[in-house]
């Protein structure tokens, strides 16, 4: 498999009144072409920071302290993004790398018409390729009935379209320059079960015509399992877990992974094997020593292993591409045979 | 028109009869868009009723009227047998303390300025549920034990943006419960809160009901999470302000009547992979937009959406009728139902 973008070490830290939180905590993740990969957390696991990190949008007060994030182009030598400078990156940004921001009802410009926000999204991103208005206009149109809404949406205000079309709308135009990667932040939340079922739709449609590479960033498992090839788990700024989607499913190699997965309701299963994660998640200010994820840990419960000695900091290969981050994998693994 | 009336039973809680809410709408023309639009229903003591349906499909409206934040403008709504709005002063005291509400943000709920323990002793010494402070705190000690908040002072002493999102939502069913309600109404309680700490709400919630029998009424828009909390209980699907279908939920989740209750459950994503072939390749629904709720469809409110509609559909309005052990508003619900057991 090709990759398309390594992540290696990276760790962002955001300066605080008191003291430094590590929202990204020497985390190493590859991506390859054309996969779907899911990385789900909750809030404050620092899957936003990682994208943030990724498109290179991180501002005071954070700072990436440490890592590379390796590109590779369709051709061409790899490019370590974080050594570019920001007119440097901005060449790549939109046109190779784009996102679909979270709450992405908000991010359009609500004295703008639709068009316009494409035609200043091309202009802005300048390639070898300049086109021009009517061009873009045409382009615009063909990217719309892609995400199956009409033409006339072009000269719409924000304001006079509902969730889902504006979502729809800011998916066609992260699309504009024909990026190699699209990284989607909470893509469907807010947004109402059948408007959702149908943005997955035409984003399974997309991957299936053009193979792009998708990131989504989530927190609904659900969402995961009914799209995704791979997925990540991230919890206090650390992966967790990283593997193919149906491994991570059947056996789970880190208690967390286990714990969510056990957590959500659905209309399939069996009501009386939901169970929640006792605790909550720790403060990034005083995060337990050893293990983070240990005062919250089954295992370490049961007295299966000392959180407090646990000291990794990579990922360890549990073997079939499966990543982790718990030193006890094995013993997790045998616990959802 | 009678709504699940089994035999003699005793008086409901709280039951709304035939009550529509109207917002006269901002718009150049003076006009009236109907958030409710006719609705029965009685909630029983001890009871857990699931709302589902699409966002501006009247749910929360529902949960407003019920805690009689929003009015009528026509039909009653009933508490113990009596119409709120007539009421002596001390009985409707006595309504607004049995019937709670727990909103969706936690963070806009609480008063960012008071400490938790300000904001919660209030209500209990204007109701004249503590003699003094002390008392309160000791009240609220009690109930923040209950909903896990453990140790109490620790939270009580603390403002609301140092907490977390499910420690907030905690603090708002403990200050619901401090004044011993018979009803809360909870308004998307877990969609704002970590996945992993939803089940521990929900369960928290169906204890709370088992114990006190505080019944509840779970305003969702999450299929999942609703069929958890009421696994026992009944589930309400509302589409365009209306009730379309109302069942046990077990039976309504397998074995939907109504054509938009039926494209819902589709639409629902199972998380587990090995599953994902069957997630819908194709929704059982013509459009997936809403109608302007200023210009409504003519007969049935769903037909232009509805895959399988005819004429009746777009001359009639059905109402609703009793059929397999619960209630449906469709003209067709038999026939659609035996066209699907026969595809599959």
């Amino acid at each position: 498999m090709d990759p398309i973008i390594e992540v290696k070490n990276l760790c962002i830290d955001y300066k605080t009144n008191r003291g430094m939180i590590r929202a990204c905590d020497n985390v190493s993740i590859d991506f390859y072409r054309g996969d779907i990969v899911g990385i789900i957390g909750e809030s404050g696991s620092g899957k936003t920071t990682l994208a943030s990190g990724i498109l290179g949008t991180i501002h005071a007060p954070g700072r990436i302290s440490n890592g590379e994030i390796l590109y590779y182009p369709k051709s061409g030598e790899p490019i370590d993004l974080l050594k570019l400078s920001d007119s440097e990156y901005a060449k790549h940004r939109w046109t190779d790398i784009t996102t679909v921001f979270q709450a992405a009802q908000n991010v359009l410009n609500p004295s703008l018409k639709i068009k316009d926000h494409f035609i200043e999204t091309a202009m802005a991103h300048k390639t070898e390729k300049a086109m021009t208005k009517k061009q873009i206009l045409e382009r615009a149109a063909e990217l719309l009935s892609q995400v199956r809404l009409e033409e006339r949406v072009l000269n719409s205000y924000p304001h006079q379209l509902s969730g889902g079309m504006k979502q729809r709308a800011i998916i066609a135009l992260s699309l504009l320059l024909e990026p190699d990667i699209i990284i989607l932040d909470e893509p469907t939340t807010a947004l109402d079960v059948i408007t959702q079922w149908y943005i997955i739709d035409i984003l399974r449609k997309i991957h299936e015509r053009t193979g792009i590479t998708m990131i989504f960033m989530t927190h609904d498992v659900s969402i995961i399992g009914s799209v995704v090839n791979r997925m990540g788990v991230m919890y206090c700024g650390q992966l967790v877990e990283y593997g193919r989607i149906e491994d991570v499913f059947s056996s789970p190699s880190h208690p967390y992974t286990l714990g969510l997965l056990n957590a959500v309701p659905s209309l399939k299963d069996d009501i009386e094997n939901r169970r929640a994660i006792k605790g909550y998640p720790p403060n990034l200010l005083g995060l337990p020593a050893g293990c983070r994820f240990g005062p919250r840990c089954y295992m370490a419960c049961e007295g299966g292993c000392k959180p407090e000695e646990v000291n990794s900091i990579s990922l360890i290969d549990a073997g079939n591409e499966q990543l982790t981050l718990c030193p006890c994998w094995k013993k997790v693994k045998e616990q959802c045979r | 028109m009678p709504v699940l009336e089994e035999g003699e039973r005793a008086m409901s809680l709280i039951e709304l009869k035939n009550v529509s809410v109207g917002f006269a709408s901002r718009g150049k023309k003076k006009d009236v868009v109907n958030a409710l639009v006719d609705m029965n229903l009685s909630i029983d003591e001890g009871e857990i009723i699931a709302v589902v349906g699409e966002s501006g499909c009247g749910k929360t409206t529902l949960g407003k009227v019920i805690t009689d934040i929003y009015q009528p403008s026509s039909g009653e709504v009933l508490y113990n047998g009596k119409n709120v709005h007539k009421l002596s002063k001390k009985e409707y005291q006595e309504y607004r303390l049995g019937v709670q509400m727990v909103h969706q943000d936690s963070y806009a709920a609480l008063n960012p300025n008071k400490t938790i323990a300000q904001s919660l002793v209030l209500p209990l010494l204007r109701h004249k549920l503590a003699k003094n402070t002390e008392e309160a705190l000791k009240i609220l000690f009690e109930y923040f034990n209950e909903v896990g908040l453990n140790p109490p002072e620790m939270f009580l002493e603390k403002y609301p943006h140092q907490l977390s999102g499910g420690q907030r939502q905690r603090i708002l069913l403990a200050r619901a419960l401090s004044v011993r309600p018979k009803l809360i109404v909870a308004d998307e309680p877990v969609s704002m809160v970590d996945v992993s700490l939803r089940i521990s709400l929900l369960n928290l919630m169906a204890k709370m009901n088992q114990k006190y029998k505080i019944s509840f009424l779970y305003i969702t828009h999450d299929l999942g999470t609703a069929r958890y909390i009421a696994s026992h209980g009944r589930i309400v699907v509302m589409y365009l302000g209306k009730m379309i279908e109302s069942n046990n939920i077990q039976q309504a989740i397998s074995k939907p009547m109504h054509p938009y209750f039926q494209a819902l459950i589709a639409a629902v994503p199972e998380a587990d992979p090995s599953y994902r072939d069957e997630y819908a390749k194709k929704l059982p629904l013509r459009s997936l937009d809403l109608p302007d709720l200023l210009n409504l469809p003519s007969g049935c409110k769903f037909h232009p959406r509805c895959p399988y509609y005819n004429e009746v559909c777009v001359g009639k309005e059905p109402e609703l009728r009793e059929l397999g052990g619960g209630i449906v508003a469709c003209h067709f619900a038999e026939e659609i139902r035996k066209k699907l057991e026969e595809r599959s």
